[in-house]
């Protein structure tokens, strides 16, 4: 059974997939029973966008769904799903600010527009040097204690003042170099 | 029935089944609970809500749809609580529906809107924008209106659960979330136009109807639809005398509530710019549109000169395996009256040796449903999604729960269930491939197999294991069945085929099913409309030559009924020249194409489906009566009434029927005497394998089959309507030296025709995938039979 008419891309997708890749996704398949293997599908996008410098793109999805034997849509409605999933090009760096409740009400959203000020950019949108990429902003976070609160890559900043996010940016941008 | 419960849904006590959902059990009981996502052929999905209800000791509403009943339970459905729950549920989906119901198609058979009559406000509190949604272009078949989408979910569940072809997805969440294939395609699948039914808003609409008409200006008629020989069951809505639109009539014992896209858009090709709207007579080169008693005069006038001049058996009769049983009974009644037995239906078939050896009719073999639940099943040539889509539905409903499903195919075609073993050959090695099963078979069995095929099972002793595990698989199965389908009966094999396959279902106990094209193969071989066996298989006196004998030794004279041959025959060219030196083609149909153009030298317009009344009998063998719905076109008339009124200008007696029911009384009766027809069949033998050879075979594309889908716009703009290429397998490419895309000539029987070289690896090796049916293959000859490639 495959699914029909899409299979074009499918069939030189797997190439798109190089050995260490197959290798970190087998790693998944195989906690799952064979049946199930579908529920590998998550960590097989995160591998593959991490591989892929931040960013799926639909060769890339279409070649995991050959890899697991799943149709494409069900991988592309995986990938728009989840918020840690990318399906275009980005920023290097992922900044994600909390502007719910608890952040909101301890100046989250004067964090998120200190950010875009000193980025030029709106939510959703990178920076043109490629090395910030303002995501649109997340729910709760779960670190209301430290709000307001903002998370970069994967690391959470708590307790943020406009000097505090200053600095954090200007680390990260001498880091860069 | 120690699983039965007793619940109480609105003060009433009902009983139930332990598992059943509560929605189940109150549809069951007629108690109406509002749902938009909830459908009984799909898993339960609980996102819409709005079938909340309230049950008591629960704290909350519960959605009927998702709450398994419970013995003792208590539920009501219109208490405040619930009506509370229903109504905010309702608040929330209009929250972002457009109000655009006067330009919206499902307006007037919208459940949103009828359910917001119910459970909405008159007033709307929500003052912020609406979300817009882009709309998918999913191809000819199926309008999108995204923004009305309320995210039931019911088209993707259709796609992933019943169609086996998972195309539309939900992509994004919370408010980006929205409906659609992501990467932009058409729809692919043979039954995506139920999605239009399933939706319940008007997200998904009808492309072809969008904005013809409203619902309540249409005049609803029943039907049968008449592509296939599932017989599924119709409503055809009309409005003014026209065709707008074919819907699904429920039937749980033939299509349950669905319509395959054949069936559903075939309509469009009614009023087709090449209708015959008056019959045409010829006078010397030229076709000139004559009154009705001019033309019949003149066709019985000639066909007595023909049957005059050079004896009755000069005299041809060509019918479609869709025209009615009336029809078909009528036209082999006139043919024989004038003392000639040439009359078939079986216009695709390659080989006639078993005639005399086939049941009364071809068929299942038992009711659609139990197919669902068949252990095994076997397909001898057969694309049975394409071919029979609603039967293929009810295959990969076994193939689903576990049914080994085994193919003996030319193809190895692209199926919506799982494939547990594929023998993919040649057109001889396919009835040496079931001659090796069947050898395994007879190891086992008491019966010995019957004498034509005998030396084939013989020589196919020693079965290379692949067979002898299809002969265990089926042998093993509680309820197994073979189904012999259309490739099967354009092999110039059919005849060995099918008893091979007739011994093979009978060693290993398990069901023979013959399913070949048309909408009424087993209504034409009970109304006498083949060579060998009049009305209810009485042997023919006398027997006449069958289809393709008819036009490989042409005739004088043919009487043409809803047939093509440039695209209907097995051997176009054959057809080609056999009709052109004909003294007289009389042609009856509702179109004339072309070519039919070139020899007809009578043409009489027939009312076409939906515009005549008639009968079908379909696979399980179910007698289903139509009445005519639409006005036929210009002064078409329905064809049994065109046979009659010849009949009686060819001054043939026992014609005088004053309606259809007579003439389908007389088929009844016919039938009800008949008894199970007996015969001897002559041995088959294979040609010697002579490699290297290159063999083609033609099977007829999904929307290819008849001349009505042949017309139908929508269906002719999807993936599946191609035209004739030469497609064959990587290792054939590459002995003949073919590339992709390059452009060759074919050669096959005398005929020439060029096209361009496709390489598709499913097509079995030594094998050349050219469609029959389909323009660029008219000028060929044998859907299946032996070719090859010129250069240059």
């Amino acid at each position: 059974m495959s699914a029909a008419g899409q299979g074009t891309a499918a069939a030189s997708g797997r190439a798109l997939l190089d050995e260490k890749v197959r290798a970190e996704i087998d790693d998944w398949v195989r906690r799952f029973p064979p049946e199930r293997k579908r529920s590998a599908v998550l960590s097989a996008l995160r591998i593959v966008q991490h591989h892929n410098g931040g960013h799926l793109t639909v060769p890339l999805m279409d070649a995991v769904a050959d890899y697991l034997g799943i149709e494409p849509i069900s991988v592309y409605e995986v990938a728009t799903f989840y918020s840690m999933l990318e399906t275009r090009p980005v920023g290097r760096h992922h900044i994600s600010v909390c502007t719910n409740v608890s952040c909101m009400l301890r100046g989250g959203e004067e964090i998120l527009r200190h950010i875009e000020r000193r980025l030029g950019i709106k939510v959703g949108e990178s920076t043109p040097d490629g090395r910030f990429y303002l995501k649109r902003e997340e729910e709760c976070l779960a670190a209301c204690c430290g709000a307001p609160m903002m998370q970069i890559d994967h690391v959470y900043y708590e307790n943020l003042t406009p000097e505090k996010v200053d600095e954090i940016l200007d680390r990260l941008e001498r880091g860069d170099e | 029935m120690s699983d039965e419960i007793t619940i109480e849904i609105d003060g009433r006590p009902l009983k139930a089944r332990k598992g059943q959902m509560l929605i189940e059990v109150a549809d069951a009981h007629g108690i109406r609970i509002p749902r938009f996502c909830y459908h009984p052929k799909l898993s339960v999905a609980a996102n819409c809500r709005m079938c909340l209800v309230e049950v008591e000791k629960a704290p909350k509403p519960l959605p009927a749809c998702a709450t398994p009943v419970a013995d003792g339970m208590k539920v009501y459905t219109r208490s405040p609580k619930a009506l509370a729950a229903q109504k905010a549920t309702m608040e929330f989906l209009l929250i972002n529906h457009p109000l655009d119901c006067p330009i919206c198609d499902q307006g007037g058979e919208c459940e949103l809107q009828d359910l917001a009559m119910g459970y909405g406000r008159d007033v709307s509190r929500f003052a912020e924008r609406k979300r817009v949604v882009p709309d998918p272009d999913l191809g000819p078949l199926v309008a999108t209106d995204m923004t009305r989408c309320i995210h039931c979910t019911r088209c993707v569940r259709f796609g992933e659960e019943i169609a086996g072809i998972k195309e539309l997805g939900a992509t994004g969440r919370g408010e980006d979330m929205r409906i659609g294939t992501y990467v932009q395609h058409a729809l692919t699948s043979e039954l995506s136009g139920n999605v239009i039914d399933l939706c319940p808003v008007g997200a998904l609409t009808s492309k072809p109807f969008r904005f013809r008409a409203r619902p309540w200006e249409l005049i609803q008629h029943e039907g049968i639809a008449p592509h296939d020989v599932v017989g599924s069951n119709i409503h055809l809505h009309t409005l003014r005398g026209r065709v707008l639109r074919v819907v699904p009539h429920d039937n749980e014992e033939i299509n349950e509530t669905w319509l395959s896209d054949r069936d559903r858009f075939s309509y469009e090709g009614l009023y087709a710019p090449d209708r015959l709207e008056r019959p045409q007579l010829r006078e010397g080169a030229v076709l000139q549109e004559v009154e009705w008693e001019t033309a019949l005069e003149q066709a019985a006038e000639r066909l007595k000169a023909v049957v005059a001049a050079h004896g009755p058996e000069a005299v041809g009769a060509l019918a479609s395996p869709s025209a009615t049983v009336e029809e078909l009974y009528l036209l082999q009644k006139l043919v024989r009256a004038l003392g000639s037995g040439n009359v078939d239906h079986r216009l695709r078939q390659g080989d006639f040796g078993a005639d005399a050896a086939m049941p009364l009719a071809p068929g299942l073999g038992m009711p659609i449903p139990e197919l669902e639940r068949v252990e095994a099943a076997l397909l001898v040539g057969s694309n049975i999604r394409m071919d029979q889509p609603l039967l293929g539905l009810r295959l990969r409903k076994a193939g689903m729960r576990g049914a080994e499903i085994m193919v003996l195919n030319p193809v190895d075609y692209d199926f919506h269930f799982p494939v547990a073993r594929r023998l993919i050959a040649d057109p001889p090695g396919m009835v040496r491939g079931l001659a090796a099963v069947a050898a395994a078979l007879a190891r086992h069995s008491d019966m010995a197999p019957p004498p034509a095929v005998a030396g084939l099972v013989a020589a196919a002793k020693a079965g290379p294991p692949e067979h002898e595990a299809v002969a265990e698989s089926l042998r093993r199965a509680g309820s197994a069945v073979v189904i012999v389908g259309a490739q099967a009966h354009a092999s110039p094999w059919f005849g060995a085929l099918r008893l091979l396959a007739g011994y093979v279902a009978q060693a290993a106990e398990a069901t023979l099913a013959e399913l070949p094209f048309g909408a009424n193969p087993a209504g034409a071989w009970l109304a006498g409309a083949v060579p060998h066996r009049g009305p209810g298989g009485r042997p023919a006196e006398p027997a006449g030559l069958d289809a393709r004998a008819m036009l490989e030794q042409p005739r004088k004279a043919y009487i043409l009924l809803g047939v093509e041959p440039e695209r209907d025959a097995w051997n176009p060219a054959a057809a080609a020249r056999a009709l052109g030196e004909a003294e007289l083609v009389i042609h009856i149909a509702p179109w004339l194409s072309e070519a039919g153009r070139r020899w007809a030298h009578v043409a009489l317009p027939a009312a076409a489906f939906a515009e005549t009344s008639g009968t079908f009998v379909n696979a399980d063998g179910r007698w289903q009566a139509f009445a005519g719905a639409a006005r036929p076109v210009g002064e078409a008339r329905p064809a049994w009434k065109i046979l009659r009124v010849l009949a009686t200008l060819l001054d043939l007696a026992g014609f005088d029927y004053d309606d259809p029911e007579q003439v389908r009384a007389e088929v009844r009766e016919a039938v009800a005497e008949a008894g199970e027809p007996a015969g001897a069949v002559a041995a088959v033998a294979l040609p010697e394998g002579a490699g290297g050879g290159l063999w083609r075979v033609g099977d007829v594309p999904i929307y290819a089959v008849d001349a009505l889908v042949r017309r139908s716009g929508p269906l002719q703009r999807t993936v599946h309507a191609v035209d004739a290429a030469l497609r064959v397998a990587p290792a054939t490419a590459a002995r003949l030296g073919l590339a992709a895309g390059e452009r060759v000539r074919v050669r096959q029987d005398g005929t020439m025709a060029e096209m361009e070289v496709v390489i598709e690896p499913r097509v079995a090796e030594g094998c050349a995938l050219i469609h029959a049916a389909v323009p660029g293959s008219e000028a060929l000859g044998p859907a299946v039979g032996p070719m090859e490639v010129v250069r240059g």
